[in-house]
């Protein structure tokens, strides 16, 4: 609905003051005549009529007022056709995702406006102050506003690249709610849903792109785990501690398609290879009967594609579980320098735990010590500190 | 439409050090750059060096200070400029990304428009 206002506004503030105009008519109207058939079609006609008349007394925009009479632009009866509003939504997400602002705006401004979030929840979202997040969002629209960013699907040159970059906002949403950067749950739920819900929008949007199946296959898989990844009392389990035949084995499956899908296109992409990794744990009968050395092989793959230093860590626990944790240790080892890691938690705690099972007390004693003075997730904590334990018995 | 102003920042240094062949190469690129897309050019030019710039600022009593030198010290300094006209921020990148720039990189900054 925001959406489709924008299209003809041109500016997404005057499009939140219309949106929010039909919603207080609606409060009016609804209890005279009743709530109409298709509320959504009725609401978006409302408040793109209430933009008009906006813009019509706005001589100063006539270049918008173009694009009101331009005959797409120009919204029909209200006869329930949802058609125009997925081509806005999409838009709309490239506008938000748009290069020229950073990834972290990226993401504020989709929350805001795909997901409609509050500016509280975003910035609950991003633990920054409503102060800060309702400042960062008025600078965005801002620039969106004065360098004119366009509200379209861009170009069929630019296309792969901008798909991209809304991927990578979708991702970060994702993986921010997948696990807490702080806090005391491990999961924010609600961040992992906005996600899969974006994802979903984005397949429906953009049916024939692999990068997109990729990445909806990634969310889809990983989640298909949640309900185990705590146990009861919240503590973290690992994979090796969870109780499989609780998987979500709808989600595995719908996953699963995707992967093979989103594998077709070549070279891989960085979604596809990392939801495929999800596709052997998710399709493995056990921690045990996990074949490691496929991992290794998509990881080694990855690092290709996606050349991160996170992806070679990955990259170096799983090796050690296919050959031992003498050969994991050596590849961690080799990313000690890595700039990019350094006080990121998960290298020490892998140190630690091949350190630990080679027999190596003392050595991994210090690096859970490490870990657990890098790590500000609760849940993650309280896992480092019963191995730590574990480890003074 | 809109206007852009792009913003050239390079690596004096590495002017400075081009030979003959170098510097005659970039100045061809920007004529053909120019040439290309003279529908959307409203102007341009390119600067003398940093060396060669003046800095101007009032201190705290209003007096006037006359200093050498740029008004902020960088490695890549403002070289040059186009003014250019697009439809939006999109087809402003398409065109800046073609201006050349091997020693550095260019800015892309909408012109402010006074009602």
């Amino acid at each position: 609905m925001l959406a489709a206002t924008i299209r003809v506004t041109g500016d997404i503030d005057v499009a939140e003051e219309c949106v929010q105009e039909a919603f207080s008519k609606a409060l009016t109207a609804w209890p005279k005549t009743g709530v109409p058939y298709k509320v959504g079609a009725w609401l978006t006609t409302v408040a793109r009529r209430r933009a008009i008349d906006i813009l019509r007394r706005q001589s100063t925009q006539d270049r918008l007022l173009v694009m009101v009479v331009a005959p797409q632009g120009e919204p029909t009866a209200v006869d329930g056709s949802d058609s125009i509003i997925p081509d806005d939504r999409l838009r709309l997400i490239f506008t938000c995702c748009h290069p020229s602002l950073s990834l972290e705006t990226q993401v504020a401004l989709t929350l805001r406006l795909l997901c409609g979030l509050t500016t509280g929840e975003v910035a609950r979202a991003f633990l920054l102050s409503e102060t800060t997040m309702a400042a960062r969002l008025t600078r965005a629209k801002k620039k969106i506003k004065t360098s004119n960013i366009p509200y379209r699907v861009p170009t069929e040159a630019d296309l792969p690249e901008r798909v991209e970059a809304v991927l990578a906002a979708v991702h970060l949403v994702f993986t921010t709610g997948h696990t807490a950067p702080s806090g005391t749950d491990l999961m924010r739920r609600d961040l992992v849903e906005r996600s899969l819900e974006l994802a979903r929008m984005l397949r429906v949007l953009l049916p024939n792109d692999a990068g997109v199946a990729g990445l909806l296959a990634l969310i889809v898989l990983t989640d298909a785990r949640h309900k185990t990844r705590t146990g009861p009392d919240g503590t973290l389990l690992l994979l090796s501690e969870q109780d499989r035949d609780q998987w979500d084995q709808k989600a595995i499956a719908e996953g699963t398609a995707l992967v093979r899908e989103a594998l077709r296109r070549r070279p891989a992409g960085r979604f596809a290879l990392m939801a495929a990794v999800a596709a052997v744990h998710a399709g493995a009968p056990s921690w045990e009967a996990t074949d490691w050395s496929e991992i290794v092989a998509l990881y080694d793959l990855l690092l290709v594609t996606w050349p991160s230093p996170v992806v070679a860590l990955n990259r170096a626990v799983a090796l050690g579980i296919a050959r031992g944790p003498e050969a994991g240790l050596d590849a961690l080892n080799q990313l000690a320098s890595e700039s990019q890691l350094a006080g990121y938690n998960y290298l020490a705690s892998a140190r630690a735990d091949f350190l630990r099972q080679l027999g190596r007390r003392d050595e991994a004693r210090f690096a859970y010590q490490e870990a657990l003075g890098q790590c500000e997730n609760e849940v993650e904590r309280a896992f480092l500190d019963r191995r730590l334990r574990e480890l003074n018995e | 439409m809109s206007e852009y102003l792009v913003l050239i920042y390079e690596n004096e240094a590495q002017w400075e050090s081009a030979d003959g062949a170098t510097a005659g190469k970039m100045m061809a690129a920007h004529e053909t750059f120019g040439q290309t897309n003279a529908a959307k050019l409203r102007g341009g030019n390119a600067l003398h060096p940093t060396s060669s710039a003046t800095s101007l600022r009032r201190d705290s009593s209003g007096k006037l200070l006359v200093t050498d030198g740029a008004f902020a010290e960088t490695k890549e300094a403002l070289g040059g400029y186009y003014v250019i006209e697009a439809a939006d921020l999109d087809e402003a990148i398409s065109i800046a990304g073609q201006v050349p720039a091997s020693f550095g990189g260019v800015e892309v900054r909408p012109i402010r428009v006074f009602d």
